[in-house]
């Protein structure tokens, strides 16, 4: 009973049509032209590497959550507001408070995957869109945040982070590089770079792999292996999918949601106390503007903005294409505020090319 | 005679003012197609709601294989194998066949929250009982959205006998098919029957019924006009009972026999 007018597909196309298609040609693209435009600018040397990679790592931290959230069939928009509260709430605790930083972050964690578990029960109780919902969070943080650093201490960044975490077991999973042996042995044999002057004389330009790629990395093969090859996994898709056709067969819709809300906002707070580690401060406005471009590393890595379809590894590779081209513009010497512009740009063309996708795979004729 | 699966007794349901079902009594046995019939808003769909677990009975009893029961949740109707295929409901486009197929059920592997599906067992179990059904898809990978109408509901049928229904119930499962189509899901129809499953399907097409029907039931506003028995009702009788009789007949005259 096979179609025989059915053309077979050709294995070509097969491998074609699937969410990460559109961003591996972006990285191919990407990279291709830089090394023209950038490649003696040391942009490919280590330093340089390490500088863009940081930079991917921070957008791919929270592209995960948002993508998981995607494709269960939800937005946060209350990522960027998440960071900078959650920020300067574990900056009170250990600053002002004078908690072990490792309390001050584990309840900082608790109390940001309760506000997203409260953000999706809101959505699921009230069935508003989603899009409402975390709009209002984005603001009622973002407000709560600069109110609490005030009251607190008066102004809007909180110092001394660093000095009051210094030692302390869990801030160290947050800040700090790891292989800190392998990378001097490298500078030693001359494969990269070392200072010749001042404190760190002899030291690698590259000290080691910070601990921001480390959690984005993790959470990327995490993510991926949640999402494409566990149950758990075919219920995000499914209750982004058709939430009612789940619910017949008896898929806990609910449930996977408000956990991908949860996990969107402990990916937000991993952000945050990276960040914090890394300036040894917080400030009041951090994250601005995250949520965003979260969602467009999503939507580059050819998840569909209606939930039910997309990749965590396309989500990486958009986070990737997000890094080298902020970076690669500023090696480049170009205007940095270009990179605004190319965001617009590489946004619509995404979701034009998701959109054709979206009619290969279901062959809406 | 085989003892009926599941009986429906003089179920009423009322939506408020509005008496959907006004006493209507059903019964399906193993191994046959026992058709539904009647016009839009007849309450076919409010019936069999009913039995799948999606209302309550405003009034009547059910009974399964001897036991009078009361579902709370088309989880409870799932329990007792009685398994709906709704028309639209019933896939995600774009999904996998097999993710589909195991979609709240998936088969796993590994220890503890290493857990994962064992997408060997899935696709292998998928292929084969599709290819059961007559359907030889190209690979359990590909999207539900690139297959046809009826090849959508032979995955759903497959997986809801897969998963040891006893009673089906196919909502309209041939109404917007083409017709080649719909012989596909006719024949499936029959394939299920043979396999000892009891089978409710409504449909508002007479010659669709007559063509694997067993008995036949006609709702008419929300009442039932009897069931009658292959072979001892015409096509025609079918039709006329579906229009409520009268009307029909002094339509028919009008349009001279073309209904
Ligand atoms: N949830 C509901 N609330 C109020 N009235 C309903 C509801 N569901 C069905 N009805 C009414 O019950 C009658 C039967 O509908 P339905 O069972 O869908 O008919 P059919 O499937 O035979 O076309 C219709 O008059 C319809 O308007
Ligand atoms: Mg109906």
């Amino acid at each position: 009973m096979t179609d025989e007018r059915l053309m077979p597909v050709s294995s070509l196309r097969r491998a074609m049509i699937r969410p990460e298609l559109g961003a591996i040609c972006g990285v191919i693209l990407v990279f291709a032209f830089f090394l023209m435009v950038a490649g003696d600018s040391g942009m490919f040397a280590p330093a340089g590497f390490q500088n863009w990679l940081v930079v991917s790592a921070q957008f791919a931290i929270i592209a995960v959550g948002a993508c998981l959230l995607m494709i269960a069939g939800e937005f946060d928009l209350s990522v960027g507001s998440m960071i900078g509260f959650a920020g300067v709430i574990a900056a009170i605790l250990t600053v002002q408070w004078g908690w072990p930083a490792w309390l001050a972050i584990l309840v900082t964690f608790a109390v940001c995957i309760g506000l997203g578990a409260i953000n999706g029960l809101l959505v699921i109780r009230t069935g508003l869109p989603s899009f409402i919902v975390t709009l209002a969070f984005l603001y009622i943080l973002r407000g709560l945040t600069i109110w609490l650093s005030i009251l607190t201490t008066r102004q809007t960044i909180i110092g001394g982070v660093r000095e009051a975490a210094e030692g302390d077991w869990l801030a160290a999973l947050f800040g700090g590089v790891i292989f800190k042996g392998f990378f001097q042995w490298l500078g030693d044999v001359g494969l990269i770079d070392t200072f010749t002057r001042g404190a760190r004389a002899g030291q690698p330009v590259v000290e080691g792999v910070p601990m921001l790629i480390v959690w984005a990395i993790g959470l990327i093969i995490f993510g991926h292996w949640l999402l494409a090859k566990t149950r758990f996994g075919n219920w995000i898709f499914a209750s982004g999918g058709d939430a009612q056709a789940a619910r017949y067969v008896g898929v806990p819709v609910n449930r996977v949601k408000v956990l991908m809300f949860m996990f969107t906002a402990f990916c937000a707070t991993v952000f945050a106390m990276c960040q914090v580690m890394e300036f040894g401060s917080a400030a009041a406005d951090r994250g601005l503007l995250k949520e965003f471009e979260a969602i467009i590393c999503v939507v580059i890595g050819g998840a569909l903005l209606t939930g039910g379809y997309g990749s965590v590894i396309g989500a990486a590779l958009g986070a990737l294409i997000f890094g080298v081209v902020q970076q690669g513009l500023f090696f480049a010497g170009a205007e940095s505020s270009l990179f605004r512009v190319f965001l617009g740009t590489i946004l619509i063309l995404a979701v034009i090319m998701n959109t054709y996708i979206r009619r290969l795979i279901t062959g809406e004729r | 005679m085989t003892a009926p699966i599941i009986e429906m007794r003089n179920i009423e349901k009322h939506f408020g003012p509005v008496i959907a079902l006004g006493g209507v009594s059903f019964d399906v046995r193993p191994g046959e197609c026992h058709c539904l019939l009647g016009d839009n808003g007849a309450g076919k769909s409010t019936f069999i709601k009913t039995m799948s677990g999606v209302h309550k009975p405003s009034r009547g009893t059910m009974v399964v294989e001897g036991q009078e029961v009361v579902f709370d949740s088309p989880r409870d109707a799932m329990a007792a194998g009685i398994a709906t295929v709704y028309q639209d409901l019933a896939m995600i486009p774009l999904m996998s066949v097999t993710r589909n197929f195991w979609m709240g059920r998936e088969p796993e592997k590994g220890f503890g929250p290493f857990k994962t599906i064992d997408f060997a067992k899935a696709n292998e179990v998928t292929m084969r009982e599709m290819a059961r059904m007559g359907i030889n898809l190209r690979e359990p990978e590909q999207a539900v959205g690139t297959l046809s109408g009826g090849e959508r509901q032979t995955v759903a049928i497959a997986r809801a006998v897969y998963f040891g229904a006893k009673v089906l119930i196919l909502d309209e499962p041939t109404s917007a098919l083409g017709v080649r189509q719909t012989a596909n899901v006719l024949a499936t129809i029959d394939q299920v029957r043979k396999a000892g499953i009891g089978i409710v399907f409504i449909t508002h097409n007479v010659r669709h019924a007559m063509a694997v029907g067993d008995r036949f039931t006609v709702l008419n506003r929300g009442k039932t006009l009897g069931t009658a028995v292959r072979g001892e009702i015409t096509a025609e009788a079918l039709q006329d009972l579906m229009a409520g009789g009268q009307e029909l007949a002094v339509l028919e005259s009008s349009l001279g026999g073309t209904v």
